[in-house]
């Protein structure tokens, strides 16, 4: 990574939900708080006008990390630094507004994030109004810009969210999150609700964008494929630590942890014709009471005693600089 | 194996009057399965994958019903049986498996209880010999401790276990054709791809014949022989698995495989489709793919294609056709 301050950059990041029952329950079953940890001591840069990935399957955190990002949700630990700035440190109001006014944010389902009762134009204007961006009358020009730019109609914009597919949906909430003219766009899971055909005109369509308006994306997905196609550098996640974080190259052609090794294995291949993949036993832990030491360990076939006592600390590994949580890659580089 | 297939499906028609006409999800769709073999339905959302699996249970919700072709079981009609009779053959010869584990089985019942119905209801035992069968599924299907998870109830389990249970149920009284639909969907991939592993396993040591439902690439040529390309209700391209998936001869086949992103091979920009599938109420004249295909010809406007052979596989589109055929002969790729 280069000496430039990232755009943004997450420090130590971590949630803790309070997930215990209420407390007559608690105190007639004699039960002490439970508490998940959803993420926990997350680290990453992402550069201005590169694509940030985070991988990893359910219950990994991702999503977490990316409303935490925009702001959705308090970290419970650790900063969100945006040009350097603690977002969440920042006090002042006006400040507060120009702050979220540079970061957007597109969801996964293009049926729940879109109000069913405006017009098009409405929901991709709102960000304009909100913001106080330009007078009124400018408003419906904008629109009909933005509308071009994610490839819709002018006439679109006055119809309503049911008259559209999928694909057309993801659109009008990629043109909504681009009306506050943001550097920095948080997708959670864009295309996951999308077919294939519609998924590639999406993601052409993101990186056009990202291209031409200089855009940086944390792209949140669990579609290692996609994730290949999007993204600059990638952060793996397992019960919300990051356990590798490389730059796309060396992730895809040397993964260095066991858990993205396996991630790749088991991701269904079009070219593996009749292919059975070598499968890892098991499924991801109850993130309540995770595993000692390093959480991956009961399902590692690698596993020593080591993994069972001490949870490993990401290092730094190979002239890639691809960072690691794992007891035995530190092994490995220590034997080489 | 006989010389009958298994399962002869042939131009089947399923049909929901509405108040604007007649919608057909499912327009003369043929094909065949033979025992040990497993077929793909592949398509998008929409494109009547999961009504032909229903067609074939007899399990169309009305006012929607069979209304043309027939369907075949060791070459006996069983699309115009009472309900009393499909009922015999439902679980018994023809098993389904759904995609939410969660809402196909009963909440309210253990596991061990629902297996031992289902055995029950199918074949001749005692109760005690269910038992001892339920535990042997379980077993089967890989679940651990299984004399004692057979007394828990479906919350108790993990999403792939309950999948896993499931299978158990499916396969519980020994059916010679059992249907996925889209049965890993719900699951990480970690997950799916044990499933899937274990869905091929049991069809290769019972001889059970399998069609798999899914809208995955990945999915079908890991595991299925041949394959089954429905667009919009109709049957696009059908053939082995090999030679529908590496070299495609449908413009919409070689689309959609142009616009699958992959983990491995080149990262150049994904072709996309232009558009999206044409909705029931609004299939165009001639070749329901003809507004997104960039070779369509005047007659794909005019006339319903039918399947042909071409090369290994059979495809409907008048581009193979003698008489287009000599104008467009070594062009066959979708529009970028």
């Amino acid at each position: 990574m280069t000496g430039q301050t990232p755009l943004i950059s997450a420090r130590n990041l971590g949630a803790v939900f309070d997930v215990s029952k209420p407390w007559l329950n608690r105190l007639f079953a004699m039960e002490a708080k439970q508490f998940l940890t959803a993420v926990d001591s997350v680290d990453f840069d992402i550069p201005k006008g590169k694509t940030f990935a985070l991988v990893g399957e359910s219950g990994s955190g991702k999503s977490t990390i990316g409303r935490m990002i925009v702001g959705l949700q308090k970290p419970s630990s650790g900063q969100v630094l945006i040009d350097g700035d603690d977002f969440f440190a920042i006090t002042d109001v006006k400040r507060q507004m120009a702050m979220r006014r540079r970061i957007q944010m597109i969801f996964q389902s293009p049926y729940a994030s879109l109000n069913p009762r405006w017009r098009v134009k409405h929901i991709i204007g709102e960000p304009i109004k909100a913001f106080d961006l330009m007078p009124a009358a400018d408003i419906d020009g904008r629109v009909n810009e933005l509308l071009d730019q994610v490839g819709l109609a002018m006439s679109d914009g006055e119809k309503f969210p049911h008259e559209f597919s999928g694909g057309q949906r993801q659109r009008i909430a990629i043109a909504r999150a681009l009306a506050s003219n943001p550097e920095f766009i948080v997708c959670d899971e864009p295309t996951s609700a999308l077919d294939v055909s519609v998924q590639s005109q999406v993601l052409n369509l993101m990186k056009d964008l990202q291209r031409d308006l200089g855009l940086t994306y944390l792209f949140i997905s669990h579609d290692l494929s996609v994730i290949r196609y999007m993204a600059d550098e990638i952060g793996v996640l397992y019960l919300g630590r990051l356990v590798e974080v490389a730059d796309r190259d060396t992730l895809f052609d040397n993964p260095r942890h066991p858990y993205t090794r396996m991630l790749m294995d088991a991701a269904p291949r079009v070219d593996a014709f009749g292919r059975t993949a070598d499968t890892v036993a098991g499924e991801i832990p109850d993130p309540i009471n995770k595993p000692t030491g390093c959480s991956f360990h009961p399902r590692c076939h690698l596993a020593v005693d080591l993994c069972k006592k001490e949870r490993p600390e990401v290092r730094e590994f190979g002239a890639e600089r691809a960072r690691v949580a794992c007891h035995l890659c530190e092994t490995e580089a220590e034997l080489a | 194996m006989s010389d009958t297939p298994l399962l002869q499906v042939s131009d089947l028609i399923v049909e929901f009057p509405v108040r604007q006409g007649v919608l057909r999800p499912v327009d003369r769709v043929g094909f065949e399965v033979r025992a040990g073999e497993i077929l793909g339905l592949v398509g998008e959302s929409g494109a009547g994958k999961s009504m032909c699996g229903a067609a074939i249970i007899g399990l169309i919700e009305r006012p929607g019903r069979i209304t043309g072709g027939e369907v075949r079981l060791n070459g006996e009609r069983i699309d115009n049986l009472p309900e009393d009779d499909m009922r015999r053959i439902r679980g018994k010869r023809i098993a389904m498996v759904f995609q939410d584990p969660l809402t196909s089985l009963n909440p309210l019942v253990t596991v061990g209880r629902q297996l031992v119905e289902t055995i029950r209801t199918h074949l001749p035992v005692s109760a005690s010999e269910a038992q001892r069968r339920a535990i042997a599924l379980l077993e089967e299907v890989g679940i651990p401790a299984a004399a004692t998870r057979v007394d828990a109830y479906p919350h108790q389990f993990s999403g792939g276990m309950r999948q896993r249970v499931v299978l158990a149920l499916a396969l519980a009284a020994e059916p010679d054709l059992i249907i996925a639909d889209e049965p890993t969907t719900a699951l990480d991939v970690s997950v799916q791809a044990q499933i899937m592993a274990l869905l091929k396993r049991l069809c290769r040591e019972r001889g059970a014949a399998v069609i798999l439902i899914t809208h995955d690439m990945g999915v079908i040529a890991e595991t299925t022989d041949r394959v089954a390309v429905l667009y919009a209700g109709r049957l696009a391209e059908i053939g082995p698995t090999r030679a529908v998936l590496s070299s495609p001869s449908h413009p919409y086949t070689v689309g959609l495989m142009a616009s699958t992103p992959s983990t491995t091979g080149n990262l150049n920009k994904l072709s996309q489709i232009p558009g999206s599938m044409p909705n029931l109420r609004a299939i165009p004249k001639g070749c329901a793919f003809n507004q997104r295909c960039g070779k369509a010809v005047a007659r794909c406007f005019e006339d319903i294609p039918i399947l042909e052979p071409v090369r290994d596989s059979q495809v409907a589109c008048w581009l193979y056709d003698p008489a287009t055929l000599t104008n467009t002969l070594e062009k066959t790729g979708a529009t970028e």
